[in-house]
C-alpha cells in the first residue's frame, strides 16, 4: 500500500476561546531541522491547562520531534525556531535557564529510565541536588510522589532496593513519580506505555487520568484505544505537519481531514 | 546436517584456543610461583637486598613498587578522568577533539625504552631531578594516561543514553548528570582500567631503569616525614622498583643466590598484582553498590 500524498495546506487546528479556557503552554510557528531535514513544519498548537492531550501519528511524523522540543531535549541534537510560550516567556529563547524551566516542565520517556539508584534516591536525588536536605520533608515528598504515581502500595516496604529490581511498568511509575516531585506544571510523555505489558500499561493510564486534576499533560503515543481514552484533546501529526487538533472525541468520530480518517481507519501507519 | 557439523567443528576449535589460552597462563603461572614460592619468607620480604652476598631480601623494591604505582594512579588517574570525561560527554566533532584522540593513540603506542628514556632526558637531566620516585612516577603517568583515558571514555560511553536525559529532564545541569548519574554507573568500568594499567605500570622495567634509578638507597621506616632524604615517602630518592631488580640480577647480579632471588621476587611480583587486582575490584564493587543501591 502506497501512502497517498495530501494536501498539506489543509488543516483543521483548534484554537481555544482564551476567556474560557486557561492555556498551560503554547507553540508558534515552530520549526525543527535534523540537518537539512525538517522534521516538523509550521507546528502551531495550544495546551489547555489540566487537560490530557494526545499526539498520534505514524513513526517520523514529528510527533516525538515536536513534545521533545517543548522542554527543549532537542537541544544539540536538532535546530529549533519558533516560540514556545509558557506563562509569558519564551522557552526556546537563548535567554531562558534550561535547567530551571526543565523544573516546571518534566518529561517521562519512552522506555523505562531510573537511575542506579534505590527507590527512594531516584525520587530524592534531583531534589537533594537543588539543596532540600530536610530528611522529614524529603520523605514526605516521597510517599507523596509515590502514591500519585499509584506506586506507594507496591514499594512502600522496598524503599532502599535498587530501582532495577521492579518490573517495567513499576519502574516506568516511578519515572513518572521522580518527575512529579519536582512539582512540575506540565507533564510530557513520550510512549510511556509503549514498552509495556496491557495491564501496567492501563495502570499508567488511571494514574495520568488521576494527575491531570494538577497538571497539564501532553502525551506522544502509537496506540489510537489509549489516545481515545484518556486524553480530552488530539493532535495528528503526518510527515511533519500537525494536520488536525482538536477534541478527541471529534478527532476520531468525524476527523475534517482525509488523512486524520485514513490514519484512525488504519489505511496507514 | 552439514551445517550442524560446521558449527560443531567450529565450535570445538574455539574451546581449544579458549583452553589453549587457560593452559598457558597457568604453565607460566605455574612455573614462576612454583620455583619462587619456596624462596619467599618474611625476611626476604622484609630485609634491604644485597650485592654481594647472598641472604639479600626484596623489602625496599617491593615498598618502592607499590609506592610509585601509588603515585602514578594519584598523577593519572584525575587527568585520565577530566579527559576521559571530556571526550565522551563533551567533545565536538573539531579539529581539536581528532588532534586530542591522535595524541592519545601516538601515547599509546610509545615503546616503553623511547619513554623511559625521555623522561631521563627532561626530568632527569634538565629538570634536574635526578633519578628520582617523582621522576619515575611522571614517566610512568605517559604510559597510563593513554590506556586510562580510552578505558574511563568507553566506560562512560557504555553508560545508555537515557541515563543522561533522566538527569537533564529534571532540571540537573550535565557536570552534574556527569558526575552523579553517569560516573557511579560507569565505575565498574573504570576500575577494570585501573587494574590494567596498574598490572603494566607494577610490572614495567624499561621506562624505569632511566627515571627512577637502579639502586635502592636504604630508607628508613620509622622516619615518614616526606622531606627527609631517608623517609620512605620521599619523593627525590632514587628507587629501585621489583621489575627493575629482576632485570638487574639477571644481567647483572653477582651474589650468589641471584637465581633465587629472581625466582622470589618474579613470584611476589605477579601475587602482588593479583592481590591488588582482587583489592581493587572488592573496593570498586563496595563503592558501586553504596553509590548504585543494587545487591
Amino acid at each position: 500500500m502506497s501512502i497517498e500524498k495530501y494536501n498539506f495546506s489543509e488543516k483543521n487546528i483548534l484554537q481555544f476561546d482564551t476567556s474560557r479556557h486557561q492555556l498551560a503552554i503554547t507553540t508558534q510557528g515552530l520549526q525543527v531541522y535534523y540537518g537539512n531535514k525538517h522534521a516538523l513544519v509550521d507546528g502551531d498548537l495550544e495546551f489547555e491547562r489540566y487537560r490530557i492531550t494526545s499526539l498520534i501519528g505514524a513513526s517520523g511524523s514529528g510527533k516525538s520531534t515536536y513534545l521533545r522540543s517543548l522542554n527543549r531535549m532537542n537541544d544539540n541534537v536538532a535546530k529549533v525556531e519558533g516560540k514556545i510560550l509558557y506563562r509569558g516567556l519564551d522557552v526556546n529563547s537563548s535567554k531562558i535557564n534550561v535547567y530551571e524551566m526543565r523544573k516546571h516542565i518534566g518529561m517521562v520517556f519512552q522506555r523505562p529510565n531510573p537511575f542506579s539508584k534505590s527507590i527512594r534516591a531516584n525520587i530524592t536525588f534531583a531534589l537533594k541536588e537543588q539543596g532540600l536536605k530536610d530528611k522529614k520533608k524529603l520523605d514526605e515528598i516521597v510517599e507523596v510522589s509515590l502514591k500519585d504515581a499509584a506506586l506507594w502500595d507496591e514499594v512502600k516496604d522496598d524503599l532502599d532496593k535498587s530501582a532495577w529490581s521492579l518490573s517495567g511498568g513499576q519502574q516506568q511509575r516511578l519515572c513518572i513519580a521522580r518527575t512529579i516531585a519536582m512539582k512540575p506544571d506540565i507533564l510530557l510523555l513520550d510512549e510511556p506505555a509503549s514498552a509495556l505489558d496491557p495491564i501496567s500499561t492501563s495502570k499508567i493510564e488511571e494514574t495520568l487520568v488521576e494527575l491531570k486534576k494538577r497538571y497539564t499533560i501532553i502525551i506522544v503515543t502509537h496506540n489510537m484505544q489509549q489516545a481515545s481514552r484518556i486524553s480530552d484533546y488530539t493532535a495528528f501529526f503526518h510527515m511533519g505537519h500537525i494536520l488536525e487538533y482538536g477534541k478527541t472525541k471529534n478527532v476520531f468520530t468525524t476527523p475534517q481531514i482525509k488523512a486524520t480518517n485514513d490514519y484512525i481507519s488504519g489505511n496507514f501507519g | 546436517m552439514k551445517t550442524k557439523l560446521q558449527n560443531k567443528i567450529a565450535l570445538n576449535i574455539i574451546r581449544i584456543i579458549a583452553a589453549l589460552v587457560v593452559v598457558i597462563l597457568l604453565f607460566l603461572l605455574g612455573d614462576i610461583l612454583i620455583s619462587g614460592v619456596p624462596h619467599i619468607s618474611w625476611h626476604f620480604l622484609t630485609s634491604a637486598s644485597q650485592s654481594f652476598e647472598s641472604g639479600g631480601g626484596i623489602g625496599i623494591q617491593l615498598f618502592n613498587s607499590v609506592y610509585l604505582l601509588l603515585l602514578t594512579l594519584i598523577i593519572s588517574f584525575p587527568i585520565s578522568l577530566g579527559a576521559g570525561i571530556f571526550l565522551s560527554e563533551y567533545a565536538p566533532k573539531n579539529l581539536f577533539t581528532s588532534i586530542v584522540r591522535m595524541a592519545i593513540e601516538v601515547l599509546s603506542s610509545l615503546p616503553s625504552v623511547v619513554v623511559g628514556l625521555f623522561g631521563f632526558l627532561l626530568f632527569v637531566v634538565q629538570f634536574q631531578m635526578g633519578f628520582s620516585i617523582l621522576s619515575g612516577a611522571i614517566a610512568l603517568t605517559f604510559f597510563n594516561l593513554p590506556l586510562l583515558t580510552r578505558n574511563i571514555e568507553e566506560s562512560l560511553r557504555a553508560v545508555p543514553n537515557l541515563q543522561r536525559e533522566a538527569g537533564m529532564s529534571l532540571g540537573l545541569s550535565k557536570w552534574r548528570t556527569v558526575t552523579r548519574v553517569i560516573l557511579p554507573e560507569a565505575l565498574p568500568g573504570i576500575i577494570t582500567g585501573v587494574v590494567l594499567g596498574a598490572g603494566r605500570v607494577f610490572g614495567e622495567a624499561a621506562a624505569l631503569i632511566y627515571t627512577a634509578g637502579q639502586s635502592a638507597t636504604n630508607i628508613d621506616f620509622g622516619n615518614w616525614n616526606p622531606f627527609n632524604a631517608t623517609s620512605p615517602l620521599n619523593l627525590m630518592r632514587p628507587a629501585e622498583t621489583l621489575a627493575v631488580h629482576i632485570w638487574k640480577i639477571n644481567s647483572e647480579g653477582v651474589m650468589p643466590d641471584a637465581s633465587a632471588v629472581s625466582a622470589g621476587a618474579s613470584a611476589v611480583l605477579i601475587i602482588v598484582v593479583l592481590l591488588f587486582n582482587i583489592f581493587a575490584r572488592i573496593v570498586g564493587n563496595s563503592l558501586y553498590r553504596k553509590l548504585t543501591a543494587t545487591k
